[in-house]
């Protein structure tokens, strides 16, 4: 690290970061809609986004900055393992193709913002969808954490963050304000200003892409030399395992656990409430099948950017913390002022992704706590509120969260996120096309999930860590070891269809079903379905 | 349902659609079995196989997904015209 603050770095990011706090506040006058007090206006922008600005929307809110950090630090830290992102990407499409369609109709016909809407729906029950919302809550918030990680690392590179020694205010001070910042926006302008923001955020990370990937493998002697380099750091012994550091491909027996990782995550992807809620923000079904024939675009970046890992350290960097090596990668490579650009671009992918996150948390609490539970018939203008409150709430909650607790809690909980979300999979995506599994066996397969996941999880030990060591263990029957997430995964469904035959049986009240089959293909234009379309301006070549 | 009824509305499994389903399940078979890409060799400009196989995957899959969504919009647009009346 240099010593100091990298001053001319930190005048590009402070530039960029103030122009899209402009455009944020600007957003929510962007095709504005009669009606500004809905939820649906806030928590979906009106319902009314194109393929592209979808397309923008999603890809700034599923590849996150903490993506960009922690993809290559895995990378950097043990090889080939950490490629997995790669694969989980490419399947995460031809799943999404067949099941979000269906999701989006019936939520235009029945009007939901959120899963555990469609959920209650389609299976009358409260319990159901009250654990698809907590679920989905306790996922998201450790992910916005995260994304506070990812700005904190670019802080700290442009030695903004502070030394050890400081002061804890002013170390945490740049953080504070980007903080601000974005609780502010995103109160006023609600899912308009990310999505705005994304088209800024996206176009400087293919800039910083299309350069790094051009520029330092040159500067390194290309890519012969970088794996030659990479190849060698791997096979030295690391004092803390006695094994390898890593390795270039995965060996055998880390087969099972790459192939696993790569399905369960691609399964659990589309259960996030941020994925859904920019999903369910597209104007019409087709624009959610274009976008799957373009988002791999974001994978093609993802795999490119993975192998920024092996350039990391090629060039000899030497960090202790794996999430500051592409940050510092990057300060010494380029030039003072395009390090400032690649921050820049990093610290503002945090936050399109923190800002959607926390409206999506938002959506859920309101629509299936406040409103199911707790105040039944509030009105739109009343949910509005609450939601804009709890998407403050959950921001302040992941700042306590990043400012209070070791960064590795956050990253335990991320894990621990994703092996649970993995469980609503079951209701969701089951219901979509079929009515067959009985609502109390979905809640008991799901309570299945969660508790051997959170279990498991638990009892994974690394060298630095004795609890929540990592995300796989291994598959009991098998032997092999595989992702744990799903493992749970699979827990759940046969204890939902067993379950299922054991109640239909015994004839247990099935709860009513809301829904018709044809409101699952319902599109845009067809009669009940709710969709407004103001007129379109720059960027919706739909 | 408002189709009238001597129009059926066609076999569920249609060549087309077998030719869909492929399209969406090839990538999960060759991006599932690790062992047939988890080796360095032949490296392309440098990068080992194993890395720029799956890169060349992001475009084969999205090539194959592209099939897929345009021959269900020509599925679904064959069965609104038997139908009777476009919805489009």
């Amino acid at each position: 690290m240099k010593d100091g603050v990298n001053g001319v770095a930190l005048a590009v990011f402070i530039f960029f970061f103030l122009a899209v706090t402009v455009m944020g506040f600007l957003a929510a006058r962007w095709r504005k809609a009669e009606n500004e007090h809905s939820l649906d206006e806030w928590g979906l922008g009106g319902r009314s986004f194109g393929t592209w600005i979808t397309w923008f929307l999603l890809g700034g809110d599923l590849y996150t900055a903490y993506t960009f950090v922690a993809v290559p630090a895995a990378i950097y830290a043990a090889g080939a393992a950490g490629f997995f992102a790669v694969p989980y990407t490419i399947l995460v499409y031809p799943l999404i193709f067949t099941f979000l369609p269906r999701l989006w109709s019936v939520s235009h016909k029945h009007g939901y913002v959120t899963t555990s809407d469609f959920v209650r729906g389609r299976f009358g029950s409260k319990g159901l969808s009250l654990a698809v919302a907590l679920t989905g809550i306790l996922a998201t918030m450790p992910y916005i954490a995260l994304q506070l990680v990812g700005i904190q690392a670019v802080l700290d590179v442009m030695g903004v963050g502070g030394g050890e020694n400081t002061n804890w205010f002013i170390k945490d001070l740049p953080l504070l304000i980007a903080f601000g910042v974005l609780a502010a926006y995103t109160y006023s302008s609600g899912l308009r200003a990310p999505a705005l923001i994304a088209f800024v955020k996206d176009t400087l990370i293919y800039i910083v892409i299309a350069v790094a990937i051009i520029y330092i493998p040159i500067k390194l002697g290309g890519f012969d030399d970088i794996f030659a380099k990479a190849g060698d750091a791997f096979s030295q012994t690391n004092p803390a395992t006695g094994a390898p550091r890593g390795a270039l491909t995965p060996p055998e027996a880390g087969q099972w656990t790459y192939a696993t990782l790569a399905l369960g995550s691609a399964l659990a992807l589309f259960m996030y409430p941020h994925s859904i809620t920019a999903t369910l923000s597209s104007k019409s079904r087709e624009v959610i099948r274009r976008n799957t024939t373009i988002l791999p675009l974001y994978s093609l970046m993802l795999g490119l950017l993975a192998l920024l890992g092996f350039m990391a350290i090629a060039a000899g960097i030497k960090v202790q913390n794996g999430q500051l090596a592409i940050p510092q990668l990057f300060e010494t490579m380029f030039p003072d002022w395009f390090a400032g650009v690649a921050f820049a671009a990093i610290g503002i992918g945090a936050l399109v992704p923190a800002a959607i996150m926390s409206i999506a948390a938002a959506n859920l609490f309101t629509r299936n706590i406040y409103k199911d539970f707790i105040k039944p018939d509030a009105t739109p203008a009343q949910e509005t509120k609450v939601s804009k409150l709890v998407s403050l709430l959950v921001k302040v909650g992941a700042l306590v969260f990043v400012l209070t607790m070791d960064k590795t809690v956050a990253i335990n909980f991320q894990l621990l996120g994703g092996i649970w979300i993995l469980q609503t999979f079951p209701a969701l995506v089951g219901g979509l096309f079929t009515r067959w599994f009985h609502r109390w066996a979905l809640l008991a397969g799901w309570a299945v999930g969660m508790v051997y996941g959170t279990v498991a999880a638990y009892g994974v030990a690394s060298p630095t860590q004795k609890h929540f060591g990592g995300s796989s263990k291994e598959i009991p029957g098998i032997g092999e070891i595989g992702y744990i997430g799903l493992t749970a995964f699979v827990l759940n469904v046969v204890v939902t269809v067993v379950l299922t035959f054991v109640l239909k049986a015994v004839k247990a009240p099935d709860g009513i079903d809301e829904t018709k089959p044809e409101d699952y293909t319902a599109d845009a234009g067809d009669p009940g379905v709710q969709v407004e379309l103001p007129p379109a301006t720059a960027g919706t070549s739909h | 349902m408002s189709q009238p009824p001597q129009v059926s509305r066609g076999p569920v499994v249609t060549p087309m659609r077998v030719v869909i389903a492929v399209c969406l399940i090839a990538p999960f078979i060759a991006m599932l079995w690790v062992g047939s890409y988890a080796k360095t060799d032949p490296a392309f400009i440098g990068i080992p196989f194993f890395y720029w196989y799956q890169m060349a995957w992001v475009l084969i899959s999205t090539a194959l997904t592209m099939i897929a969504f345009k021959l269900w919009q020509r599925d679904q647009r064959a069965r609104s015209a038997a139908k009777g009346g476009a919805s489009e």
